[in-house]
């Protein structure tokens, strides 16, 4: 019975940890050193994607280290979100490029 | 402090030269050179840092500025055969070339944490004389639509350049 009860609670602790049936992919885009758009909405589990239009290589860093994806010139990179919160993110090459993400639960 | 000015002038100097002064314009050709060669420069000063700073976050600096500015080269290439405009040489590019070079040179007796110094402050301040001349007199002149465009990315990238170079600066102290 315990060992029941605790296989139990394994399996809705696993359910709420891996990625939720309405996952979805968010495309931001670089180019010309600009990221749009420059805010975006995304729920834990979404995939956002970076599609790097530029012949630059750029990043998207987050400033606060959850992140850090590097893009090459003509290439797209992805990340999936995993808390929930405002994640500013720039690139480390030109980081003049900033961009913030809302993670919402 | 007096170095500082005397290099904050001359920079200014150099830019509002001979070629650009006297309410004349640069011409579309001249503008293409001066870009060109301010790009250049950096590649030169980089492939120098590259061999010779200590620094990691130094040399990875420098490896960025030879592939970003290469990259701007490359498209600064194709745009002026493409719109058949030959690239012309005038004293602000001359100015720019002597200058570098007197630099590379000052630089290359430099070694180990004063070198990384000394390259990184150079960048800071080189970026901010081409970015302002960028804003203030290039792309202004510039009558070819796709050329302003392509300085104005450049002006874009020299920008997060400077402010990449300032973060290293602040590193290193
Ligand atoms: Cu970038």
């Amino acid at each position: 019975m315990p060992g029941r009860l605790s296989s139990t609670v394994t399996a809705v602790v696993f359910a709420t940890m891996v990625v939720p049936a309405h996952a979805a992919t968010i495309q931001i885009t670089m180019e010309n050193l600009e990221i749009s758009p420059a805010e975006a909405s995304v729920k834990i589990g979404d995939t956002v994607e970076w599609i790097n239009k530029d012949v630059f290589a750029h990043t998207a860093t987050a400033k606060g280290g959850d992140f850090d994806v590097g893009l090459p010139a003509k290439k797209s990179g992805t990340t999936v979100v995993k808390k929930a919160g405002i994640v500013e993110y720039y690139c480390r090459f030109h980081p003049n490029m900033k961009a913030t993400l809302k993670v919402v639960p | 402090m007096f170095v500082r000015w005397s290099a904050a002038i001359a920079a200014v100097a150099l830019l509002s030269g001979p070629a650009l002064a006297q309410g004349t314009k640069p011409t579309d050709p001249q503008i293409a050179h001066i870009a060109y060669t301010a790009g250049v420069i950096d590649i030169n000063a980089a492939k120098q840092a590259v061999k010779k700073a200590r620094s990691k976050d130094v040399k990875a600096f420098a490896e960025d500025m030879v592939r970003d500015h290469e990259a701007v080269n490359k498209q600064a290439l194709a745009l002026v055969k493409k719109l058949k405009v030959t690239p012309e040489d005038n004293d602000t590019s001359r100015t720019l070339s002597k200058q570098a070079s007197d630099k590379l040179a000052e630089l290359d007796k430099l070694k180990g944490a004063a070198f990384d110094k000394a390259y990184v402050e150079n960048e800071v301040a080189y970026h901010k004389t081409v970015n302002n001349a960028l804003e203030t007199q290039l792309i202004p002149s510039s009558s070819n639509a796709e050329l302003k465009n392509l300085l104005q990315t450049g002006l874009k990238i020299f920008q997060g350049h400077q402010q990449h170079a300032e973060h290293v600066a602040a590193e290193l102290k």
